[in-house]
């Protein structure tokens, strides 16, 4: 399906260039983003290298197994194939909670730590489980609470009231979230009654 | 809301001094294995790299080719008798595919129609309660090597499409 996507995007904008004249941009858009793209990865190593390093020393502490055990009994019935004990779920929680805060870069080492626990758990196969399509749904529902960039950005333009938007977003992340659940239990039970 | 914000940023930092009192209570090689974790971000990223320049060239050959407006441009009287502004579609069809893009694009609209109009409203409301599936997608299966992905693009897609529509009708109700 990405397969199609990407290739289809770059398709269509290229032959309506031809038609319409603007290949001089597709052209120049061409190099600028892979630019901007690769500036993008070397940015993510700060992030990266940082967070890592950080949440090695909290799983050799043990804080993940804290934090798992504060909140299994919520995520253990999104998650239900994964052992209350394991790792996965230590990263998962983390994953949730820097979204949570809005820490949208605290939480992407998080998240692949956590399907790499996942991936394990599945036998190291290269097909998606279960329970990396559910976790996979909850983190492109949103899930943020505090949308801090936007915030910011408001702040820039002068707006009255910047924060005043938290209260609308709040409640459409639970409504997508809670759609997001929803259709994953949905396209799951679908397989199952194929079977 | 003072408080959230405070909560915020007070995570980040209490979250390292949590970490650190009870490394070394335990008596464990604290900055050893920071190192040896971050090494693994350094390889992370260069993983991710060429992911990213794939799908970032891939988007800004439909959109610098004009080809996204045209489409916008056609869909436009059908959104207006409905009630979404047409302002927002460019914004609702980036969003599921790149963060940055769609910032860029928030960004372009608070600055155009003003933060505090119904536009920049909803602009905001829609980048902080949705989230970038394609770019979630493409690192996290794309770092760990998963080739098969089943249904996860549908689902992500679908959360997407009720997130968009949500925070038009929240927005709605809450400001219209």
């Amino acid at each position: 399906m990405v397969n199609i996507i990407w290739a289809c995007m770059a398709i269509i904008g290229i032959l309506y260039a031809i038609f319409n004249g603007t290949m001089d941009q597709v052209n120049e858009a061409i190099f600028e983003s892979a630019n901007e793209a690769v500036t993008l990865s070397i940015g993510l190593i700060s992030v990266l290298v940082f967070w890592l390093g950080i949440m090695k020393v909290a799983e050799q502490a043990g804080i993940l197994r804290m934090l798992s055990k504060l909140f299994r009994p919520l995520i253990r019935r999104l998650f239900p194939e994964i052992p209350k004990d394991h790792p996965a779920m230590g990263y998962i929680l983390s994953n949730i909670t820097a979204n949570i805060f809005g820490l949208g870069n605290a939480a992407t080492p998080m998240g692949i730590k956590a399907m790499e626990q996942m991936k394990q758990l599945n036998g190291d196969r290269d097909t998606a489980s279960r329970s990396m399509i559910t976790f996979l749904a909850l983190n492109t529902s949103g899930l943020t609470i505090i949308p801090t960039t936007v915030i910011a950005i408001r702040m820039q333009y002068n707006s009255l009231s910047p924060t005043e938007i938290v209260g609308t977003t709040i409640i459409t992340t639970a409504i997508s979230s809670v759609s997001a659940i929803l259709i994953d239990r949905f396209f799951y039970y679908k397989r199952i009654w194929r079977k | 809301m003072g408080i959230i914000t405070s909560v915020s940023i007070w995570l980040i930092p209490c979250f390292i001094l949590l970490v650190l009192v009870v490394a070394t209570w335990k008596r464990i090689p604290a900055y050893e294995m920071f190192v040896e974790g971050g090494k693994e971000g350094v390889k992370m990223a260069f993983t991710l790299l060429p992911f990213l320049v794939g799908m970032i060239v891939s988007i800004s050959i439909l959109r610098s080719s004009g080809a996204l407006e045209a489409f916008i441009n056609l869909i436009s009287p059908f959104l207006i008798a409905v009630g979404i502004p047409p302002d927002i579609i460019p914004l609702a069809l980036v969003r599921p595919i790149s963060g940055n893009a769609a910032l860029g694009m928030t960004t372009e609209l608070i600055d155009s129609h003003g933060p505090d109009s119904f536009i920049g409203r909803l602009a905001s409301t829609m980048q902080g309660s949705t989230d970038t599936t394609l770019y979630i997608l493409t690192v996290y299966f794309g770092a760990i090597g998963i080739k098969k992905m089943r249904y996860a693009l549908k689902v992500g897609l679908l959360a997407d499409l009720i997130g968009i529509l949500a925070s038009i009708i929240v927005v709605t109700i809450v400001f219209g």
